[in-house]
């Protein structure tokens, strides 16, 4: 019993040092900057607090961050949580404490980042979310890729490329997730309405996975003789369906269309099993959120959700 | 199923599990003769030699899983184990290692972290379930970090023969799983080992007072645990051309469910591999049911839970 509670004092220690590693701050503000309106650009400090910088969709938005900042002369402090929602709240109470002017934050989870929301909005600091959305407290505006506009992009790409009818399988992400509403309705709110020779024979989830991908496409290849077109939610879904499509020697007769130009899927476009993926802008994404707050910091009216623009790649864009 | 003959410890037991299993095979026909009158396209050998192939890894798995629940033991680290495992192994593939030593290294990594499982269950007295919760999270951070949360795509075809190869107009994955299911149940049925186990299971502490060295086997089932889970790791790779750091996510619940459709007693000491095997067609059937009928995503959750649930009821009437 001893040495089992000596174990569990260990874990907890460890989890304890692991979630207390340093924040990354680039660069270091000196003075916290005052609080309220802040009258000239010098004064205003903004918080960056990502959820994780160990995927370069994050680390792609944090450089079109500190571009921005960069170019708009203001300070910019990032944090990283590295997914763990406490150490998130741990290091926005930080940033409030340091006063900073505003705060972008990307939270790790919707529900557990709404403390401290509250917690900055009590300080007076205005909120900005960035990619992920918070479930509470009071959000000045919300800086996110336009999920339907990018279904109707795929959409409208695979009408093109089937030359306006045919029959399309879509692969979707897992239910209820919000990509996979917002992906799915503007993919099929263009088919209904500008693509009536295109016929959806098969709808299935496979949950944003690549190794379901596989088995759900196998299945869907088994029940449907004759399929053109494969829309899916993500890149690794439709990685997964490429795959059993070849095994199934099927791979040449369809057109596949995937979600995020993940690297793989890159790869895929370049070598021609993949006709194109909707790309999100995360550097964009960074850019945007810096210049909203200074706007808004500024005393402009920002709009309580931004947009940011989705970029189709195709064999004729990849680079 | 051959193994209707139980070899339990008394004659009850016997009587019962071999009505167990023949409920379980009666829930599995009722679900068959349902998809064959509901889709065209299910009772076709193509249609039937993908379900086997789909159920491979989840079935390989499912042995392992069948050893440790029949000593009244858990692995909730096989999905882990085999995420890290498969990234191992085709970061080996990708630096030039020779294909069968890959292999072998990538399945010996799999018995190491499944025989330390083993020892600090047995050597600290912790209970299985919170050790292997301990590794479920240790190796899926090993994982993530081995691979900074980037897919390792692009493997030697040789090495994809494992999921691809047909020979003898057999796929591999089936024939692997048809060896790893027929070992298994030797050792479990034909050999003194198999005795042992059961032993264990009904009541450790008569096992030990007899001179069974239940340590060792405790430790044991979780070296081949784990070893199994990294061979149905290599499968799945072979299979999507890509090792993936998220993958396995959730595999020990269709392994546990496999295993207790099956008609594995939880707490040990009854139970075999023709019930596991049973128990894995179920879920195979079920998945490629739910995709050949293209039910929707929203409800597909909801008919797996009912008709899983319907089939465990079938069973326990019959006890």
């Amino acid at each position: 019993m001893n040495r089992y509670v000596w174990i569990v004092t260990a874990l907890v220690l460890a989890l304890m040092l692991a979630g207390c590693q340093p924040v990354a701050t680039t660069p270091t503000a000196g003075e916290p900057a005052p609080t309220g309106e802040a009258g000239t650009a010098e004064a205003i400090t903004l918080g960056l607090a990502l959820s994780t910088l160990n995927n370069p969709f994050f680390v792609d938005l944090r450089d079109g961050a500190q571009a921005a900042a960069d170019e708009l002369g203001v300070e910019l402090i990032v944090v990283d949580a590295q997914d763990d929602p406490a150490n998130q709240a741990a290091s926005v109470e930080d940033l409030i404490q340091r006063g900073v002017s505003a705060l972008l934050i990307n939270p790790t989870d919707a529900d557990a980042i709404v403390p401290s929301v509250e917690a900055a909005n009590a300080a007076g600091i205005p909120v900005f979310t960035v990619d992920r959305s918070a479930a509470g407290g009071e959000i000045v505006s919300h800086i996110a890729s336009d999920n339907v506009a990018g279904g109707r992009m795929a959409a409208e790409f695979l009408c093109n490329a089937l030359g306006g009818e045919g029959k399309v399988v879509e692969l979707e992400g897992i239910p209820g997730t919000s990509a996979a509403r917002d992906r799915g309705q503007g993919f099929n709110e263009y088919m209904s309405e500008s693509c009536p020779g295109v016929e959806i024979v098969a709808r299935q989830t496979a949950n944003f996975n690549r190794a379901e991908g596989l088995t759900v496409f196998e299945n869907i290849l088994q029940a449907q003789p004759e399929i053109d077109g494969v829309f899916a939610h993500n890149d690794e879904m439709v990685l997964g369906a490429i795959q059993a499509a070849e095994a199934a020697g099927r791979a040449g007769d369809i057109v596949f269309v995937g979600f995020d130009a993940i690297d793989d899927a890159i790869q895929a476009v370049k070598d021609g099993t993949l006709a194109a993926t909707v790309a999100q802008q995360p550097r964009e994404m960074g850019r945007l959120a810096v210049e909203s707050a200074v706007k808004y910091l500024h005393g402009e009216e920002v709009p309580a959700f931004i947009p940011v623009d989705l970029a189709l790649v195709t064999a004729e864009t990849v680079q | 199923m051959t193994e209707a003959t139980a070899t339990t410890p008394t004659g009850t037991w016997h009587l019962r599990g071999y009505l167990q299993r023949f409920g379980i095979l009666i829930s599995f026909l009722l679900l068959c003769l349902a998809l064959s009158l509901l889709s065209d396209r299910f009772l076709t050998v193509s249609n039937l030699t993908n379900v086997l192939r789909q159920i491979t890894v989840n079935g390989i798995i499912a042995v392992g899983m069948t050893y440790v629940i029949l000593i009244g033991d858990i692995d909730l680290s096989v999905g882990s184990v085999l995420a890290l495992t498969s990234v191992v192994t085709a970061d080996l593939l990708q630096m030039g290692v020779p294909v069968p030593m890959a292999i072998l290294l990538g399945i010996g990594l799999g018995m190491l972290l499944g025989t330390v499982n083993g020892l600090i269950t047995v050597g600290f007295q912790v209970p299985s379930f919170i050790t292997t919760l301990g590794m479920l999270t240790a190796a899926r951070g090993m994982a993530l970090t081995y691979t900074q949360g980037r897919p390792i795509t692009g493997l030697p075809d040789s090495f994809r023969f494992l999921g691809r190869g047909e020979p003898f107009g057999m796929p591999m994955p089936i024939i692997l799983a048809v060896l790893v299911f027929a070992l298994a149940w030797v050792i479990l049925r034909r050999t003194r080992y198999g005795e042992q186990l059961y032993a264990i299971g009904n009541n450790p502490v008569a096992a030990r007072l007899v001179g069974i060295p239940v340590n060792r086997f405790r430790t044991l089932v979780f070296t081949v645990s784990g070893g199994l889970s990294a061979l149905a790791g290599m499968i799945l790779i072979a299979r999507l051309d890509s090792a993936q750091p998220t993958a396995g996510v959730a595999f020990e619940l269709d392994a546990i469910a496999a295993v207790v459709l099956g008609g594995t007693r939880f707490t040990g000491g009854v139970g075999g591999m023709g019930g596991t095997l049973l128990g894995a067609l179920i879920i195979g059937v079920l998945d490629n049911g739910l995709n050949l009928l293209n039910i929707s995503s929203l409800y597909e959750q909801l008919v797996k839970g009912a008709v899983i649930a319907l089939a465990l009821l079938i069973h326990r009437q019959k006890e």
